[in-house]
């Protein structure tokens, strides 16, 4: 038995989740949902803004974790698809004129379709080859962007400015504020459609296949269809948090969308733990605001910090913020008795 | 048709550093089979240590063979740090690990030695290689070396007891162990020599595209690119591989219009995912087999 084999046919990347194992119980949902809600009443500007690229963070780190999470899939090249979704966005607005509310399906169906494109030669890959062929995507893809060929639209190096929307119907709410609900009802609603995509049978499906490719087909599954399916929902889902992010953010450029993004949404995922659905938020506040805290110790020191923290998690804590969450779980369970 | 040449042997002197890239990358994989994607920063971080010895006057070659020396020590460091609680860790948790390498590695990096570009001497010159116009010293000097490299493994690998053991450590670890082989020092050994070999590649390359955090980003894809299209398992696949992605990108750049320097990272992508493709197991690999 060489070696290579060991990279096919090791246990999967993720252990089986018990199916109410990858969401929050109900208590728990409505007081994450009220604190959502009510929280941006009561703190700055700067800080709801920084509550949005949570939201939108957190999405994308979702779809990442449907994808991995989900089918077992890996992909170091997320920026890609969150800078084609950032990009569909910037451009439907400026130069059509179209209402930054509609150019989000469009960039999440763009998305897709780039996703399920791109899922199709990654069929034949596993693990750290698929792990490379999407590494390479994300390097490449600031490259692409600033081709003279796209430049007319994309504004070449320069990049996009986007307008920032106003509250819609005369609401009194600031434009911070209103962009924060905007995205907090969309990050629901997909939430929501994400757990019950993986409670379907398709979900099922994804983690068959997640956990025993071979056997997931002996038993009648289209494994390349449901595989490149699953890359498309992944890229489509990132796309439109792409898109929320370029509306949010006002601006678009190639830099953005760097190697950096994809490291950092993956480890949104890890910190988060993979295959459990509120942990993305988790991740995606923890790739928020620990550079910012390292930041402040010593500039340029970011990068150090979060590669010892994520040597601490996957130490300390393999399994994330999931881990965590059923310690303290079984901590309250004791208090009570 | 001169500028044909020019472009040939230009590519595979460029080709001789994605070699030893792949080389590395090879090295580890065949370890652990696991990519490494922390091998650029490595080396980069080697490039460095060479850089600071010369700047306190140390001359190049001591410098050279000083910084392969801690380079060494340092791979296996990190190995037995970090990488060996993680031998039995999923490929997720792996690939985790790698990239919180790579953000170490380039922060400290930028913190030590800060983000502006920096000279990088060659001890070649860059003069015309034999008075041809058609290549540098340098780029002559590139080739040699890697070549050199080449057989100095190569005789490792096939004439050496320790050779020997850490081939069989790497395609039979259950065997090797019983016949008293001990494999996890073997590992160790694998990762001493990578981080040795990137170092070669970082202080070859880093008086072409000059020294600083980021330089080695673009070199490690095309060093992929050259494993993969030679065979992650193959050694002379990995060089092979290198010289054919150093040609092949310049010839593209020179004779496909509008690919230019620009579309050189995502002709690098395109080549990763073709050979992928039509051919996993590259050119000199051997096939992998699935079973349940």
């Amino acid at each position: 038995m060489s070696a290579v084999e060991d990279v096919v046919t090791e246990a999967p990347a993720v252990e089986a989740v018990p199916k109410r194992a990858m969401t929050l119980g109900l208590g728990t949902s409505i007081v994450v949902l009220a604190a959502l809600v009510i929280a941006p009443l009561f703190v700055k500007n700067f800080i709801i803004f920084q509550m949005t690229q949570i939201l939108y963070l957190g999405l994308a780190v979702l779809a990442l974790n449907i994808l991995t999470g989900g089918s077992g899939q890996f992909s170091l090249g997320q920026s890609a698809f969150y800078a084609v979704g950032a990009y569909t966005s910037a451009i439907l607005m400026e130069y059509s004129g179209m209402n930054y509310a509609l150019t989000l399906p469009i960039a999440g169906l763009i998305c897709f379709a780039f996703g399920f494109l791109f899922g199709q030669p990654a069929l034949r890959l596993s693990g750290v080859y698929l792990a490379l062929a999407t590494f390479a995507l994300a390097t490449a893809m600031p490259q692409l962007l600033k081709l003279g060929f796209f430049e007319h639209w994309t504004g070449g190096v320069q990049g996009l400015v986007v307008t920032k929307p106003d509250a819609p119907f005369g609401l009194p709410i600031g434009q911070d504020m209103w962009l924060y609900y905007f995205t907090l009802v969309i990050t629901i609603g997909i939430y929501v459609a994400s757990v019950n995509l993986l409670r379907s049978r398709s979900g099922r499906a994804f983690m068959a296949i997640r956990d025993n490719e071979i056997a997931a087909s002996a038993m009648g599954i289209n494994v390349a269809l449901y595989k490149t399916l699953a890359f498309g929902v992944s890229a489509g889902i990132t796309g439109i948090a792409g898109g929320l992010g370029a509306i949010a953010v006002q601006f678009v450029a190639p830099d953005s969308f760097t190697i950096t993004l994809a490291i950092q949404l993956f480890l949104g995922m890890v910190v988060g733990g993979v295959g459990w659905l509120p942990g993305s938020i988790v991740g995606a506040a923890f790739i928020i605001f620990v550079p910012n805290v390292a930041e402040h110790i010593s500039k340029g020191l970011s990068g150090a910090v979060f590669g010892v923290l994520l040597f601490l998690v996957i130490f300390l804590v393999p399994h994330g913020a999931r881990q965590v969450a059923l310690v303290a779980q079984q901590i309250i369970g004791k208090l009570k008795k | 048709m001169e500028l044909f040449t020019n472009q040939v042997l230009a590519g595979i002197a460029t080709g001789a550093i994605y070699a030893c890239m792949a080389l590395a990358v090879v090295m580890i994989y065949q370890a652990i089979d696991h990519l490494n994607f922390a091998q650029g920063e490595m080396a980069m971080f080697s490039t460095f240590m060479s850089w600071q010895m010369m700047q306190w006057g140390v001359p190049y070659w001591w410098a050279f063979i000083l910084t392969l020396a801690l380079s060494f020590v340092g791979g296996i460091a990190i190995e037995r740090l970090l990488f060996k609680p993680l031998a039995k860790a999923p490929v997720l948790t792996n690939v985790a690990g790698f990239i919180a390498l790579f953000a170490i590695v380039n922060s400290v990096a930028g913190l030590i030695w800060d983000f502006t570009i920096k000279q990088y001497p060659t001890p070649f010159g860059s003069s015309p290689f034999l008075g041809s116009q058609l290549i540098s010293t340098h780029q002559a000097g590139m080739i040699g070396v890697t070549v050199l490299l080449l057989i100095l493994l190569f005789l490792f690998f096939q004439y050496t007891r320790m050779g020997l053991a850490m081939r069989a450590a790497a395609s039979l670890p259950e065997s090797a162990r019983l016949v008293g082989i001990n494999t996890s020092w073997m590992i160790a050994l694998g990762w001493g020599m990578a981080a040795a070999i990137g170092s070669i590649a970082g202080m070859l390359i880093a008086p072409v595209v000059f020294l600083e955090p980021n330089m080695m980003g673009g070199v490690l894809i095309y060093g992929f690119a050259a494993a993969v299209l030679g065979g992650l398992t193959s050694p002379l696949g990995a060089v092979i591989g290198g010289f054919l992605v150093g040609v092949f990108e310049n010839l593209a750049g020179t004779y496909i219009p509008g690919v230019g320097n620009e579309l050189k990272l995502p002709i690098a992508l395109a080549l990763i995912i073709t050979v992928l493709v039509v051919k996993p197991a590259g050119l000199f690999g051997r096939p992998i087999v699935k079973r349940v």
